[in-house]
């Protein structure tokens, strides 16, 4: 079998946000950055895949010079090959320009299947997988908890909402929206970043005329919808007070 | 026109539907709004949806909609824009829209909008706020090369009775092709995991844990801490990815919506996934190390501080009394 990857790199959730001048988007310069968790989950699916049906693992990327780093990261976990689209002005790019850069680098690939995790943990649109599937003319189901490959197509269970969860048939090729949490993360090795160091990343230029589908007119921390009441002091003052308050104010306790 | 597409299983109505309408009037500023509802047989749904003071209701009947899939759902709403033309498509952020809304976007080659939060201005000069960066940052988001531009509304974000009832709206039939072979999904009937042993729902009180808790041997000193408040114990959602506590406890948009009378949010950032599912709590506490940990903007009460600290703190005032 032959599986696709996506993954992006974002920033780490300790980040604190910084604003630019125009208050229209983040101050990249002092952000660290991290994978993207669900597309970790998906990274991690497509390597038991592997594991199971045998074939390779092709982790596609598409973000500036600096998204290196978590296609590395993935070559370290056992993925076999990269393809990076590089290009600056993918850092900021919107889920169609992304789905538009990763199926032009894609689609003579013929993938057998095409994981993605089920949303972005920086822009978190949700979008870029089902938008790929489609400029890949291949069927898509997205927030997906489990992958049974049966021959030429498959069963995969759906999650939805409360609790509830539902099995689908697909026929491969297919793009699955994998959930966070399907199965457990394994890290790199010390001879899996040896072994990273020598696999092939294929840079991949991004195609001409891609136009955004939305525009980030302003971006501002977000205004509280309740007056919260901060109690401080020290942790035994605090406690005290909380309570305090639950008991007479709140009448919760 | 605004055209907003209703959400329905078996027949009846998904609540978040009205909010979506909520939505369409707002941003509407008087325009005609029509609503659409797609199904095998919708039964009284249209009556049911005119009743709120809208233009038209339109029931889009075609046996290729049941069950659910995203290919039969995106070619629907394709036909239907075509035939409506309207300036913006608005939906609820369901998980259903979540698979379809991106897979007709693409197919129709429009802007789609997720998960907004506020609506700014009306008609074509609006724009949209939705949260960015796990709800660390709300931005304000103008879709380019409609119309339409598609606009999915996050459940809660709109009130469901701020809907202006009082249409006559005319219920009319529309006539949708779609062709069963291009469905390349093939659903099974929906089915929950496990009997559903604990019902949050019907907790007085609720100590809930997020990733700030670092690890499973810690969890016993969140439920110390439920113990002595009488509340129940649950989580986040990446606690119980990590078997730390069963899915079963798990608060947010996959798991239990709960609304006790105190919700104690212990170590949790507040990802809006985590906060559809509580801030309808009567009064939430959050204690976090992260003083713009984006679950303070839903708290009545806030410490920042280690709970490793707070936590026994708490703990030992409880027990004194």
């Amino acid at each position: 079998m032959k599986i696709a990857v996506c993954i992006k790199q974002v920033p780490t959730r300790e980040w604190q946000p910084r604003l630019n001048d125009q208050k229209t988007w983040i101050r990249e310069a002092d952000i660290s950055y991290e994978m993207n968790e669900p597309d970790a989950y998906a990274l991690e699916e497509a390597l038991r895949l592997r594991e199971r049906h045998g074939g390779e693992v092709v982790v596609c990327s598409a973000g500036p010079a600096r998204v290196q780093t978590v296609i590395r990261e993935a070559l370290a976990r056992g993925a076999d090959r990269a393809i990076h689209v590089e290009h600056d002005s993918l850092g900021a790019a919107d889920a169609f320009v992304i789905a538009e850069a990763l199926a032009a680098a894609m689609k003579d690939e013929a993938f057998d299947l095409v994981l993605t995790g089920l949303q972005s943990d920086d822009q978190g649109h949700g979008q870029t997988g089902v938008i790929l599937a489609e400029r890949l003319g291949i069927p898509s189901s997205t927030i997906i908890m489990d992958v049974r490959i049966e021959g030429s197509s498959m069963r995969v269970k759906r999650e939805l909402e409360g609790g509830w969860f539902q099995w689908l048939a697909m026929p491969l090729p297919a793009l699955l929206t994998i959930q966070s949490g399907i199965n457990q993360l394994r890290y790199a090795t010390l001879k899996g970043i040896m072994a990273a160091k020598k696999k092939e990343i294929k840079k991949a230029s991004l195609p001409d005329g891609l136009q955004p589908s939305q525009q980030v007119v302003g971006l501002a921390v977000p205004t509280r919808s309740k007056q919260t009441q901060m109690i401080t002091g020290s942790p035994a003052d605090a406690a005290k007070e909380l309570v305090r308050r639950l008991r007479d104010e709140a009448r919760a306790l | 026109m605004i055209l907003v597409i209703a959400e329905q299983r078996e027949g009846k109505l998904n609540r978040a539907t009205w909010e979506a309408v909520a939505a369409a009037q707002q941003l509407a500023g008087g325009a005609p709004i029509s609503v659409a509802v797609l199904g095998a047989s919708t039964g009284g749904l249209g009556q049911e949806l005119a009743a709120a003071s809208v233009a038209a209701v339109l029931v889009a009947e075609n046996a290729a909609l049941e069950p659910y899939t995203p290919d039969a759902y995106a070619a629907a709403a394709s036909t239907l824009i075509e035939s409506v033309k309207p300036a913006y498509v608005l939906l609820p952020h369901t998980y259903q829209t979540r698979d379809f809304a991106p897979l007709l976007a693409a197919r129709i080659r429009k802007p789609l909008v997720t998960d907004v939060t506020g609506i700014n201005g009306t008609g074509a000069d609006a724009t949209f706020t939705r949260p960015m960066f796990q709800g660390k940052l709300a931005a304000q988001v103008k879709p380019q090369a409609g119309p339409p531009a598609i606009i999915t509304v996050q459940i809660g974000a709109f009130r469901a009775d701020a809907v202006q009832k009082g249409g006559a709206a005319a219920v009319k039939k529309v006539d949708l092709q779609i062709d069963p072979s291009a469905i390349r999904q093939k659903p099974e009937a929906p089915f929950r995991e496990a009997k559903q042993a604990v019902d949050l729902g019907q907790a007085e009180r609720i100590v809930s844990v997020g990733r700030g808790i670092k690890s499973q041997e810690n969890i016993a000193l969140a439920e110390k801490l439920a113990t002595a408040m009488g509340a129940e114990i649950a989580a986040s959602r990446p606690i119980c990815d990590n078997g730390w506590l069963p899915m079963e406890r798990q608060i947010g948009s996959s798991g239990q919506t709960v609304a006790p009378k105190l919700y104690v949010a212990l170590g949790i950032s507040g990802a809006i996934q985590h906060l559809v599912g509580m801030k309808g709590s009567r009064t939430i506490v959050a204690i976090n190390k992260d003083a713009e940990a984006p679950i303070f903007e839903v708290a009545d009460y806030g410490i920042v501080g280690d709970l490793f600290e707070i936590a026994p703190a708490l703990i030992t005032e409880l027990e004194k009394s």
